[in-house]
């Protein structure tokens, strides 16, 4: 493999995490709270679809922005209703929001575009443009130094950058102010936070809507700046590679930073060739596909330090009288 | 449940499934309407496409087939507060077996090859659910998160195999070679003709009904008149207290997924062996995840998951003819499936608690 080709590994290696890391981290802040969401997938893809169908309409990718975000909340307060208010089964709640996402972006897209359930291609302003770090220019041709910062860091949309300052940013949350204490005690006891006087409902709907927005911001990306335009179930399973680098990050911010780089590592390594061979055994495409989730598996089997979800996880809360 | 009360058990078995599934049906209305179709005019084009001819009640009954046999599935595991949402990936690799036993035996007739081939789809699917079962039983890992991960992994396995093994030389089509033409299995309207019914030969409904309605009273009386039956039930209820009684979680919890990954398997032998006649790709078609809205929707008994399979029959169906006539896609079925699925699953309450407080009301009067 040549420098060249190293380099554009490694840039598309970013992009592709980029949606991995924020329904990831998603993930992490509601499960924190005690709500699983398997449903990241389904929001992510309604996102998509908002996202390209506005901006087409609009003219204006951040205003498809808005709105992806906006739907995609939508869609985590729905999940909040069922597993919350009405304490239904979390997991089922977030299967039925997958169909739903599944469902509807073709129906409403077919009925919107006819196109066969997908948006127009978008162009221009429609579009998220990359943006160029300072110096990226100048320091293009400096050995090792240009490479990297001109060939992998600079030239991307600008929610690949708010992606992963979102990692600092939810340690901080999470990790260093009262409301994030607060976060992940119900996550872990909630009738002690309840008895603290401090509303678990209130606490577990404010993850939840959290988690609404950075899948929004998921599916925004995916739509508007990995691609031009929504299709048909274009998610392709991403919300569930989240829902394990989550895991394989055992629920901690920075390390889904690192899972989601290897999982979106092997996702361009894998675009990129074919069969690979490692030391003369050849290794087919199916196997780089499946090895998120054959190491998600191992993880959570515990054979190599064991992921240990919240303690108060998937179980509603119900007040003592 | 906790809050409204109790509901006596035939309102809730009958009450809350029908009012949650016209709930859906109502938002599904909404959704025509709002896309500017008629809704009225589509439940009749559905009505009409399932059940107004023998071909139609043919394909309603050939999908019913698959779904019976994920949702008995996913109602065991249910029944022992398992949620495999693993079908898929069980289903998948169910085609897998169906396929290696119908292409690499010369069987000289087909009734041999349906039983070689039920075995095999039942022995992939359960060594597919086995993992998962060990997993959760053994190490503590969510059963949930590895049978979802199980289904990627086995769309990736059967990828491989099927270009890699199972292709013909010079095909492009990531697909198994034709079956022989001995192990096609007879059909419906060849069975009908026996006893002089006439019935459309175009649908792909197969002898695998009558497996699918058989398996319905196999898990029944599996449940209901087994000791392990009993002691799936027990665990399910409370596990301290089957534990207690001397059941073993461990030894429960991997029975019962080598049960349900057996039985969403089985799915295989209608779709690959009935109807496709060879493996392809996406020989499951979502089927393993629509098994989950059909236990939930037949509130995990059998009769229930039989009588929910053909709704959701006729649903496919149904749906298949709307986009064929109206600019309706069949994604609508998706939607109506989400919707049983929140209904029915998630918000059970929301539609329970308004009920027991009826009943609540009338016990007071």
């Amino acid at each position: 493999m040549d420098i060249a080709t190293f380099v554009q590994v490694l840039d598309s290696t970013l992009r592709l995490a980029t949606p991995l890391l924020f329904a990831c981290l998603a993930g992490l802040i509601s499960e924190r709270a005690g709500v699983f969401d398997i449903g990241l997938e389904g929001k992510m893809l309604v996102a998509a679809f908002m996202a390209a169908a506005i901006a087409f309409v609009s003219g204006n990718v951040w205003i498809g922005v808005a709105a992806a975000v906006g739907v995609s909340v939508l869609m985590s307060l729905v999940h909040g209703v069922a597993a919350i208010t009405f304490r239904g089964n979390q997991l089922i709640s977030g299967v039925a929001i997958n169909f739903l996402a599944a469902g509807i972006t073709v129906v409403i897209a077919q009925n919107w575009f006819r196109q066969g359930g997908r948006t127009p291609s978008l162009s221009g302003e429609a579009r998220m443009a990359p943006i160029d770090l300072p110096f990226a220019a100048a320091l293009r041709d400096v050995p090792v130094i240009g490479p990297v910062y001109h060939g992998i860091l600079s030239g991307h949309a600008p929610l690949v950058y708010v992606a992963f300052l979102c990692v600092p940013a939810t340690w901080y949350l999470l990790f260093r102010t009262r409301f994030g204490l607060r976060l992940r005690a119900v996550g872990e006891n909630p009738a002690a936070v309840d008895t603290a006087g401090v509303s678990v409902i209130g606490l577990r709907f404010a993850a939840v809507a959290l988690c609404g927005v950075l899948c929004g911001l998921a599916g925004a990306y995916l739509s508007t700046g990995l691609s031009a335009g929504f299709v048909k179930d274009m998610t392709a399973g991403r919300g569930f590679i989240a829902l394990a680098a989550m895991i394989f990050a055992k629920w901690r911010p920075w390390q889904a930073m690192g899972a989601v780089l290897l999982f979106g590592l092997l996702e361009a390594v894998a675009n990129r060739f074919q069969n690979i061979d490692i030391f003369g055994v050849a290794v087919p495409v199916q196997a780089m596909q499946a090895l998120p989730y054959i190491l998600t598996v191992v993880i959570l089997a515990g054979f190599v330090g064991k992921a240990i979800p919240p303690r108060a996880g998937g179980a509603a809360y119900v007040k003592e009288h | 449940m906790s809050a409204g009360g109790r509901i006596p058990n035939w309102a809730d078995v009958t009450l809350v499934p029908l009012v949650s599934v016209v709930l859906a049906f109502i938002l599904s209305g909404i959704l025509i309407w709002a896309i500017g179709e008629s809704p009225w005019a589509a439940v009749k084009l559905m009505v009409e496409g399932a059940f107004g001819s023998s071909y139609g009640w043919g394909y309603t009954l050939y999908y019913a087939t698959n779904f019976i046999f994920t949702g008995l599935a996913v109602a065991v595991a249910f029944q022992a507060r398992l949620f495999n949402i693993g079908g898929e990936g069980q289903a998948l690799l169910g085609g897998l077996g169906v396929a290696l036993v119908c292409l690499y035996i010369p069987w000289p007739h087909w009734s041999l090859a349906l039983l070689a081939a039920c075995a095999g789809a039942a022995a992939f699917g359960a060594l597919w659910a086995l993992i998962p079962g060990y997993l959760q039983a053994r190490r503590g890992s969510h059963i949930v998160i590895t049978t979802i991960m199980f289904n990627f992994i086995a769309a990736s396995l059967l990828g491989y195999v099927l270009v890699n093994v199972l292709r013909p030389q010079g095909s492009q089509d990531p697909s198994s070679p034709r079956f022989a033409a001995e192990v096609a299995l007879p059909k419906l309207h060849e069975m009908l003709a026996l006893v002089g019914i006439p019935f459309s030969r175009v649908p792909p409904v197969n002898i695998s009904l009558l497996i699918a309605v058989g398996m319905c009273f196999a898990v029944w009386f599996l449940l209901w008149r087994t000791r392990l039956g009993y002691q799936i039930r027990a665990f399910g209820e409370s596990e301290p207290a089957a534990e207690y009684a001397g059941i073993s979680p461990a030894r429960i919890t991997i029975y019962v997924m080598l049960i349900s990954g057996a039985l969403a398997g089985l799915m295989a032998v209608n779709s690959v062996m009935g109807e496709q006649q060879r493996l392809v790709l996406n020989a499951v078609e979502g089927a393993g995840f629509i098994g989950i809205a059909v236990a939930l929707m037949g509130r995990n008994h059998p009769f229930g998951v039989f009588l929910a399979a053909i709704l959701f029959g006729f649903l496919y169906q149904g749906g298949a003819e709307l986009a064929l006539w109206t600019s309706i896609p069949r994604e609508l079925i998706v939607v109506i499936q989400a919707l049983v699925i929140l209904f029915t699953g998630a918000l059970d309450n929301m539609v329970r608690i308004p009920i027991a407080r009826l009943f609540a009301l009338r016990g007071a009067r």
